[in-house]
This record gives C-alpha cells, sequence and structure tokens, in this order.
C-alpha cells in the first residue's frame, strides 16, 4: 500500500513533496496510474495534483495565452481563446484520446509523458509553445523542444513541477491544419501526424510556414529544409509533393507494434499532400 | 484510510488502502457490481461512473480521490424499482447484446443529455466515441440515445 495525498494548493505540494522526495506526481493518471499498475514504476507515495485549482485554467495577456498545467484536454477543446488563436491545437485535442481521456488527462500531463505519439505535442512545437518549471519559489522557461528530450524523458529536475505552458500569438497564421493517422477514428494512438501553420496569401503564395510530425521518430520531428523549401512557393501539389519527398528522406521512423516504418514514413510525406486542400 | 463521498444519494465511509482503484472499491468492497471493469487502462470506457455530473473512468481513479465527491454507478439509475428513462430506451431499442458495456455507456450518455438535451447523431456517436461495444451494437445504442431524448425532453414539456 502506497499513500496518495490530494494537495489543495502549492504550498501543501511544497510541503508534501519536501517530506516525500521520491513520491510521483500525476494529474489526471490517464499515464501514470497505468505504469503503476503494471509495475513499470513503483512509487512509495504518490500525489494527484486535481484539486490545485492554482494550476488549472486559462488566462489571456496582450500577446500570450497562459494554460495552467493541469488544465484539462476537455476544458482547453472548449474554450474560446483557444478555438480563437489556436485553431491547430484544437484539431490536434479533438484527435486526442476520447472524450472520457480528455475530461482526465490534462495539458502539463501530455507534454511531460513525453510519448513521441502525444498529440498536442506537434501543435505546441509549432507554435512555439513555452512552458513554465517550478521549485518552490524559483522558475524557469523553456521552449518545448527543449524541454522534451527522448520517448518519456524531459528536462524536470528532481522536484521541479510543470506550472503552466504559455504560447504567443500568431495573428500572421491564417491556415491551421492537423491530421492524425490511427488504428481507429477514436481511442486510438497516433500512427502518423502531422501539424501545419501556414500564411497564405490570397493568390496562394505560402509565406510563413511551419511544421511538425509526431509519431515517427523519438521525438517530435521538425524539418527546417521543407519549410524552406514551402516559403515563397505557390501552394500546389507539385510543391507539396517535392516536400514530401525531402521529409521522407529526412525520417527514420520506428517500427513497432501500431505500424512499420516504412509505412510511416509513406504516410508522413502524404500528410503534406492533404494541404493542397487549404488553395 | 477513512473515506468519505456520496455513493448514489447515499453517504459512505470506507476504510480502504488510499491506491486501491475506484473500480475495485465499487465492486469488490462495495458489491456494486453493475460498474465494469473491460480494458483497465482507460480505453474501453466500461467502468464509467459519474463524479457531479461528469463521466470519469472509475480504473484510473485512486480510491483517496473519492474523498467529498458525489458519485452515480448505474446501480444508481433507477428510482422506486423503475428503469431510468435511458435504461428503459436501451432496453425497447435492443441497444443491450451482451451488456458489458452498457452500464458505462449509460453513464456517458446520461451525462451527455443533461448538457446537450437535443442532440442529433453525429453529437451522439461523438459523445461516446470512448466507450467500446464489442458485439459492435453501435446503431442501436445511438438509436436508444435518440429515444431517451425525445423521451425526456417530452417530459419536460409536459
Amino acid at each position: 500500500m502506497r499513500s496518495v495525498y490530494l494537495p489543495g494548493n502549492w504550498t501543501e505540494l511544497w510541503e508534501y513533496l519536501a517530506r516525500n522526495p521520491r513520491a510521483l506526481l500525476y494529474a489526471g493518471g490517464t499515464d501514470l496510474l497505468l505504469k503503476v499498475r503494471t509495475g513499470k514504476v513503483d512509487p512509495v507515495a504518490l500525489i494527484c495534483l486535481e484539486r490545485i485549482e492554482e494550476m488549472k485554467g486559462v488566462t489571456e495577456s496582450a500577446d500570450a495565452i497562459r494554460l495552467g498545467a493541469c488544465t484539462t484536454l476537455a476544458v482547453l477543446l472548449d474554450h474560446p481563446l483557444l478555438q480563437k488563436h489556436f485553431p491547430v491545437l484544437i484539431k490536434a485535442l479533438r484527435e486526442l484520446g476520447s472524450p472520457l481521456i480528455r475530461r482526465m488527462g490534462t495539458i502539463g500531463g501530455n507534454i511531460c509523458n513525453a510519448s513521441p505519439a502525444g498529440d498536442t505535442l506537434p501543435p505546441l512545437y509549432i507554435l512555439g509553445a513555452e512552458v513554465e518549471l517550478k521549485t518552490g519559489s524559483t522558475l524557469r522557461t523553456l521552449p518545448v523542444s527543449g524541454f522534451i528530450r527522448g520517448p518519456g524523458l524531459t528536462q524536470l529536475q528532481p522536484g521541479e513541477i510543470m506550472s503552466a505552458v504559455v504560447l504567443k500569438k500568431q495573428p500572421d497564421y491564417n491556415i491551421s491544419h492537423f491530421e492524425k493517422v490511427g488504428l481507429r477514428k477514436a481511442l486510438a494512438c497516433s500512427v502518423v501526424s502531422m501539424a501545419a501553420v501556414l500564411t497564405l496569401s490570397p493568390d496562394g503564395i505560402i509565406g510563413k510556414t511551419r511544421l511538425a510530425w509526431g509519431s515517427i521518430g523519438p521525438t517530435i520531428v521538425t524539418s527546417p529544409d521543407v519549410e524552406d523549401l514551402l516559403t515563397g512557393k505557390k501552394l500546389t501539389p507539385e510543391v507539396l509533393q517535392a516536400a514530401a519527398g525531402i521529409i521522407r528522406q529526412e525520417l527514420s521512423p520506428l517500427d513497432d507494434l501500431r505500424a512499420e516504418a516504412d509505412y510511416r514514413r509513406d504516410v508522413a510525406g502524404n500528410l503534406l499532400l492533404r494541404l493542397a486542400d487549404y488553395r | 484510510m477513512k473515506i468519505t463521498f456520496v455513493l448514489n444519494g447515499i453517504k459512505k465511509e470506507i476504510d480502504a488502502a488510499p491506491d486501491r482503484r475506484v473500480v475495485d472499491i465499487l465492486r469488490e468492497d462495495l458489491g456494486l457490481t453493475g460498474t465494469k471493469e473491460g480494458c483497465g487502462a482507460g480505453e474501453c470506457g466500461a467502468c464509467t461512473i459519474l463524479v457531479g455530473d461528469e463521466p470519469r473512468l472509475s480504473c484510473l481513479m485512486l480510491a483517496a480521490q473519492l474523498e467529498g465527491l458525489n458519485i452515480t454507478t448505474v446501480e444508481g439509475l433507477s428510482k422506486d424499482g423503475e428503469l431510468h428513462t435511458l435504461q428503459q430506451a436501451f432496453a425497447g431499442s435492443g441497444a443491450v447484446q451482451c451488456g458489458f458495456c452498457t452500464p458505462g455507456m449509460l453513464m456517458t450518455a446520461l451525462a451527455f443529455l443533461k448538457k446537450n438535451p437535443h442532440p442529433d447523431r453525429a453529437a451522439i456517436r461523438e459523445a461516446l466515441s470512448g466507450n467500446l461495444c464489442r458485439c459492435t451494437g453501435y446503431q442501436k445504442i445511438i438509436d436508444a440515445v435518440e429515444t431517451a431524448a425525445r423521451t425526456l425532453s417530452g417530459k419536460e414539456n409536459s
């Protein structure tokens, strides 16, 4: 039997953590509790963050939106500020897990779990999201792309807790795209996913663009070469084919239970072709 | 540890290991076997219960999290020996095949209809997408939720 503690605020959390430095934290529990049950981790104590109201909610400043790390994915999906400013994240949230999983899982959990298949990660990478990490009263900020080091690996230090995700508003992008290929529509881990944001001029010329792929490497994959190739070009199937060729060459995907590497490489390129629908 | 919560309208005080799963507390300690465990991993929805008005997966909740909550399980749906409108609609529409997914479907559908009293079929499908029916009887389950929505809104109007 291990103890399970539910702090009601930051102060209680720090006090408990000081006395139980080896306790593991969870928010929704959709990942950690499975690992505990299957014996992959065997923590002496668990801390559940779901009652810390200070860690939840969405707030707006002049140029950014701040998401409390323990805000559930369901709350984010329904949030007007995110729908207005970050449609690419909304599209990804809609594909994540199921309504039940989204009601329990949180944005901080999806990031700290650092799964290559985490559905919020490709949008967060291309939006240049930053994460706030707290230890007592000290706070540091890292880009999400620097925070995640590998499958299940992050820059979190012992005793450090993710408090929020900060997204800068990006009024330039007028196209937001996310597509996930999975084995079924709901409740399926992604086999390959791609998120894209673009500035498309009225005559179809691509201005600024950012793209990211999920589930095809140890972490989210981005490609400056693909972005450079697309920038300044007219959005045509031929240009997208050329870009698809580049990303297929750059990738060295995983073979796993859900798909083989060659299939993933093909699909990663094919997902780019979908952008032709925005012409 | 001592845990106090409300279960199907009745205050309960239990003594349980804090890291015991809620689905096990319900089924094994309290004998409420209506709540099912399918995958035990959050992927099937069979263990869905209501926390307040929100559906949650009881296989991914620990006993300590129950403290102070208001829980409804499928056993809390019928009143005075009469099935809930939603249960009647499931029976009447042939939405119950093996029955294993039914309690979870009912709890998810109940919470959904409270928020969306007049849903279309696409919205019902989306709402139930976290609950798997391995008999694949989805059409009739959606029929049942539609029927229940009509009956419930009729009751409101009368």
